[in-house]
């Protein structure tokens, strides 16, 4: 799986994710400077965590009209696996490859923590390596995580099966005090229609090796392994 | 022509605003006991170029609609004033 990890400014899991990626699965990888228009070569593309541009204006609201992003965004239209971590959760969100918005953590405080989450999708490219109703535990990092949607777009994500993430306690039970930021319905990760696009606040590339107190991240990465491997054998 | 477009950003009504509630609660220890709800907001300031008012006013609720607000949480209003300096003026 040839993957880019784009680097914007401001960006600071990209040596994370280029780690697990290269380092940890052995697998083609590169950091992308954000100034890159052209990431066809790719069978995957990772945004990583951080803070692209600061933070100005919104969390992602900038990033969005790098030059990377106008690739980002045909390759997502193509079929390319797309994968938001945190920072690069909310910009998937600022330009519309997925629905909703991520706002202030409702205690206001930046949660550093590992917490748990229940798969609810397998269906995905992300999860195929897990199965519905198991828990991870992944490490969050981030002050506006709070996911919002509006009644419609919530009610849609979750009769089409696109939450795929729900922050819960360790028995896997989705409870307000499991809920690290004050997310709509726990949500913590969700895709797009076309299950290619998967945007979440945990961080998979922080918490691949046991050294860091999880390896439950790498699971994110090795189904897209798989996905990207049928495709292949598909075409 | 020269306008000044001020964009004010907040956050939808019924979209929870934690920044409002801390400092509502931070009023509150000083004795402002009879506060209601308190909201936090953006307040940019944009300097263009237009034909008139009408235009100016036009490429702010644009501007605002496409990037300076997050269209799902936050709703926002525009003012429009023209700057002093006269049509053609170096600037």
């Amino acid at each position: 799986m040839r993957t880019a990890v784009v680097v914007f400014p401001g960006s600071n899991c990209d040596h994370d994710a280029y780690h697990v990626l290269a380092d940890v699965l052995g697998q083609p990888a590169e950091l992308v400077w954000h100034e890159e228009a052209d990431l066809a070569r790719f069978d995957a593309i990772v945004l990583p965590g951080g803070f692209s541009y600061g933070d100005y204006l919104r969390a992602g609201a900038l990033a969005r009209f790098s030059p990377a992003m106008q690739a980002v965004r045909r390759e997502a239209e193509a079929g390319k696996l797309v994968l938001g971590i945190c920072n690069g959760f909310q910009i998937l969100c600022e330009a519309g490859l997925l629905p909703g918005a991520l706002q202030q953590n409702e205690g206001l405080g930046f949660r550093c923590e590992f917490v748990h989450l229940r798969v609810e999708s397998a269906d995905t490219p992300f999860t195929n390596r897990c199965r519905p109703g198991d828990v991870l535990r992944l490490p969050i990092a981030h002050g506006q995580g709070n996911y919002y949607a509006d009644e419609a777009t919530l009610a849609e994500l979750e009769s089409e099966g696109r939450v795929v993430l729900r922050y819960c306690d360790e028995r896997g039970r989705v409870t307000a005090e499991a809920n690290p930021n004050g997310s709509l319905h726990n949500i913590a990760g969700i895709a797009n229609r076309e299950r290619n696009v998967f945007g979440l606040m945990p961080h998979p590339e922080r918490s691949a090796e046991s050294l860091l107190g999880s390896e439950d991240g790498r699971l994110v990465f090795l189904s897209m392994m798989d996905s990207v491997a049928r495709e292949v054998a598909r075409r | 022509m020269r306008f000044q477009a001020i964009v004010t950003i907040t956050l939808k009504p019924g979209v929870l605003d934690p920044q409002g509630t801390a400092v509502k609660r931070a009023l509150a220890s000083l004795g402002y006991d009879r506060v209601g709800e308190v909201r936090v907001g953006k307040h940019v300031v944009v300097e263009l170029e237009a034909s008139d008012r009408a235009e100016a006013e036009a490429q702010a609720r644009e501007m605002a609609w496409r990037v300076l607000a997050n269209p799902v949480l936050e709703t926002f209003r525009t003012s429009v004033e023209p700057l002093e300096h006269q049509a053609g003026e170096a600037v």
